[in-house]
């Protein structure tokens, strides 16, 4: 179907033109006259500054594993964000806790767990399905490096981004 | 066939949901109503053990005929028997239907007796799923989500059990995730014949174990995982290698007895992580054995030939497929054909037992046979006749009796007469030839996945595929002809056996029409009265029989 779309009248001023020209370049000289004085700014000297204090709480930036109050890497391997990762980002190895090891009560724990960071997409589904409060996109944004494999984070990457996160369900120490 | 000879089943009507259906007499209830479209879910039930009813999961309501004062059913205007609905829910997998019984599935009692079952359940179940390894393919995990409630009513503390047991060497046990369906002790009574499984202990503190001093290691054991519904019991061997949902499911068979059971297998990225077994009647009914179930690791082993390899002086030198064909095809024309011997493999596929066959024709070669292997029977699934396709290599002329020509090629490379050795999967060194004797053969050509002994020796050696990487058929024990399905690529340069063969026997008569393993199937329906009309297609998942009384070979 097609739709009609009805043109807006222009009353005698607009059609005139020459206002509507010389307001913008009013707002034009404004802009030139603040930066004569020094006023305004509108580059920020990135690096040197960073946006890093003005970032909201919910930011998505880099992925990464945290370790909880005990010490403990919370992630157990189920693999879901590995599988819930559109861009297929993800390669998790898991391995069985050792008998007499202090988490043997969780069994599981990633033997190895790599991030492609070319491949993620910033998504946060992995943080969003993580069952057990694992991962969460921290705000690193600047991910660089100079060759493909320096763009995977491997586990020990990912835990030093990561830290510790304070505040979370426990739940494996109520199991005995 | 034999069962038409029976009198057809007696049918009674049976009304679900409202609607009357006609079911033959014995069936459960619970396999009715499945039939008429309608699952209940069960835990303890499974249709190839008693029903001991004591999970209480299939809890439907059930009704009777309304018996008129003349003992006959009363009928409503439809002309169908009224029904006498009983106030209280029944189990459906312990009962059998009968003329005139009402059941409905899905009624609010129905559905408020399934909550309430899969509350108590939850009661002291772990919610462990993220590191147990049934999830994704957990009874109580999908009916949680159609009769769970995302919220706990308990608020006292869990029970404590055992957990991490090794109930044998292939299975661990986790107590605490046991429901006390009591599958896996029917299965170890009922099928495996190994009574060693028991609940000891009461009332909420009911634990599974062995019976004290036994251990579940028949060689069954691991088919109580596949039944068991929930994560109690797990395999060693897959435990926390991969998530279920990542395997692609291949259905295949097993090629390491002549019984040829039905399998499923998992991979993923081109990696086997496990064997499950398929539901067919006429072959395995719903298992395998644990020897046939793990014998996949040779697929990844270190020892698996990557590259196609030719005597160059007194070197083995990698080569193109095309030159180590060529290689091997002027070494066996410089011979006439009873120079030559065939050694083939009855775990080859009929495809490549056929183009052998061709090739021997080819090359006018007599002494071919495949290399026998036993090993004990047990009376349940397991065959003495550990190669998955003795009745193939008969049915295709490359053997008459598996092992008769053995001697007489043993013999020949031992005087002289044999100049040429054609290994097909098979070890030379296995059927009493020593490496001295191979060494000083002229010709030792090696087809094989592995390698042994005997391999160093060869003058042309061509790495082939494994069961999982191939399609291919196969005839077992009772003559029913299955099809393998590819799971995996192969690894490294290694080729399907039946293209290697084809170029083999290409290169050494010059004739070519073949293109697929179709077109070798087709051939060999053309000139075997037993496949006419077949094709890979036509085999199916669940097999074909294509031989009478086929007696077990010995
Ligand atoms: S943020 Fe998205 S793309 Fe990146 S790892 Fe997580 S799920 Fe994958
Ligand atoms: S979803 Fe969480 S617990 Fe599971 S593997 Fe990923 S990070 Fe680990
Ligand atoms: S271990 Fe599994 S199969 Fe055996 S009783 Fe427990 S839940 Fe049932
Ligand atoms: S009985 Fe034979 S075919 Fe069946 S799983 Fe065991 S070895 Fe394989
Ligand atoms: S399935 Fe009927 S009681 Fe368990």
């Amino acid at each position: 179907m097609a739709i009609t779309v009805s043109r807006p009248k222009l009353n005698w001023r607009e059609r005139a033109y020459l206002p509507a020209i010389l307001s913008g370049m009013a707002i034009t000289i404004k802009h030139f006259r603040n930066m004569l004085f020094g006023r305004t700014k509108v580059t920020m000297q990135y690096p040197e500054e960073k946006w890093d204090n003005q970032m909201p709480e919910h930011y998505r930036g880099a992925p990464a594993l945290v370790r909880d109050d005990t010490g403990r890497v919370r992630c157990v391997a189920c693999q879901l964000c590995e599988f819930i990762c559109p861009p297929r980002a993800i390669k998790i190895i898991p391995g069985e806790f050792a008998a007499g090891d202090r988490f043997a009560k969780v069994e599981k724990f990633p033997q190895e767990f790599d991030i492609d960071m070319i491949r993620c997409i910033y998504c946060g589904l992995c943080e969003e399905v993580c069952p057990e409060q694992a991962i969460y996109l921290r705000k690193d944004y600047a991910i660089t490096g100079f060759t493909r494999a320096d763009m995977v984070h491997n586990k020990e990457k990912l835990l030093e981004i990561g830290g510790v996160m304070h505040g979370v369900v426990l739940k494996w120490n109520e199991k005995k | 066939m034999s069962d038409q000879v029976s009198a057809p089943p007696q049918m009674v009507n049976v009304q679900i949901n409202g609607v009357w259906h006609e079911f033959p007499k014995g069936t459960r209830v619970i396999e009715a109503c499945e039939k008429a479209g309608s699952y209940v879910p069960r835990y303890c039930y499974h249709k190839k053990l008693s029903s001991p009813g004591n999970c209480r999961m299939c809890l439907i309501e059930m009704g009777l005929p309304k018996m008129g004062p003349d003992r006959k059913p009363e009928l409503g205007p439809d002309g169908k028997p009224l029904i006498n609905w009983m106030p209280r829910p029944q189990i459906s997998c312990a009962q059998d239907v009968s003329e005139g019984m009402g059941v409905r599935t899905d009624s609010p009692l129905a559905v408020e007796c399934r909550k309430g079952v899969m509350e108590f359940l939850l009661i002291n179940h772990p919610l462990d799923c993220p590191i147990c390894d049934q999830a994704g393919e957990c009874r109580l995990q999908e009916f949680s989500v159609e009769y769970g409630s995302a919220e706990s009513r308990f608020l006292e503390n869990k029970v404590k059990k055992p957990k991490n047991i090794e109930l044998g060497p292939r299975v661990t046990l986790d107590d605490e995730r046991c429901i006390l369906c009591s599958r896996c002790i029917r299965f170890c009574q009922e099928v495996a014949q190994d009574d060693v499984l028991g609940f000891v202990d009461r009332g909420s503190h009911s634990v599974l174990t062995a019976h004290p001093g036994k251990r579940l290691e028949n060689n069954y054991s691991l088919n109580t995982v596949d039944i068991c519904p929930v994560g109690a019991l797990t395999s060693s061997d897959f435990r926390f290698q991969m998530r279920v949902w990542f395997l692609k499911e291949t259905k295949s068979f097993c090629t390491s007895c002549a019984t040829g059971c039905n399998t499923i297998i998992g991979t993923r990225e081109d990696v086997i992580y496990r064997q499950t077994p398929r539901e067919n009647d006429a072959v395995n009914s719903c298992w395998m054995c644990d020897y046939g179930r793990l014998n996949f690791g040779y697929l990844q082993s270190e020892k698996r030939l990557l590259q196609p390899e030719i005597l160059s002086g007194d070197k083995l030198i990698p080569a193109e497929w095309s030159v180590a064909i060529t290689h091997a095809a002027v070494q066996l024309k410089h011979f006439s054909g009873w120079e030559i011997a065939i050694l083939a493999s009855g775990r080859m596929t009929n495809e490549e037992l056929w183009l052998t066959s061709q090739l021997a024709k080819t090359l006018g070669v007599e002494s071919i046979d495949i290399v026998p292997r036993h090993g004990p029977a047990d009376n349940i699934l397991l065959s003495a006749d550990r190669n998955p396709n003795t009745n193939g290599a008969r049915l295709l002329g490359v053997t008459s009796q598996p092992g008769a020509r053995l001697p007489e090629i043993v013999q020949g490379v031992a005087s002289g007469r044999i100049k040429a050795l054609v290994a097909l999967g098979e070890n030379p060194i296995e059927i009493g030839l020593t490496v001295a004797q191979i060494t000083a053969l002229p010709a030792f050509i090696a087809m094989n996945i592995l390698a042994n002994d005997s391999t160093p020796a060869a003058t042309a050696l061509l790495p082939s595929f494994g069961f999982a990487e191939k399609r291919g058929s196969m005839i077992n024990g009772k003559g029913r002809l299955q099809r393998l399905n590819r799971a995996v690529r192969g690894p490294g340069q290694a080729r399907d056996d039946w293209e290697i063969l084809r170029d083999l026997i290409q290169a050494c008569s010059g004739r070519n029409g073949i293109y697929s393993i179709e077109d070798v199937f087709r051939q060999m329906s053309e000139s075997v009265p037993q496949f006419a009309g077949l094709s890979l297609s036509k085999i199916g998942d669940l097999g074909v029989q294509i031989l009478e009384n086929a007696g077990s070979p010995a």
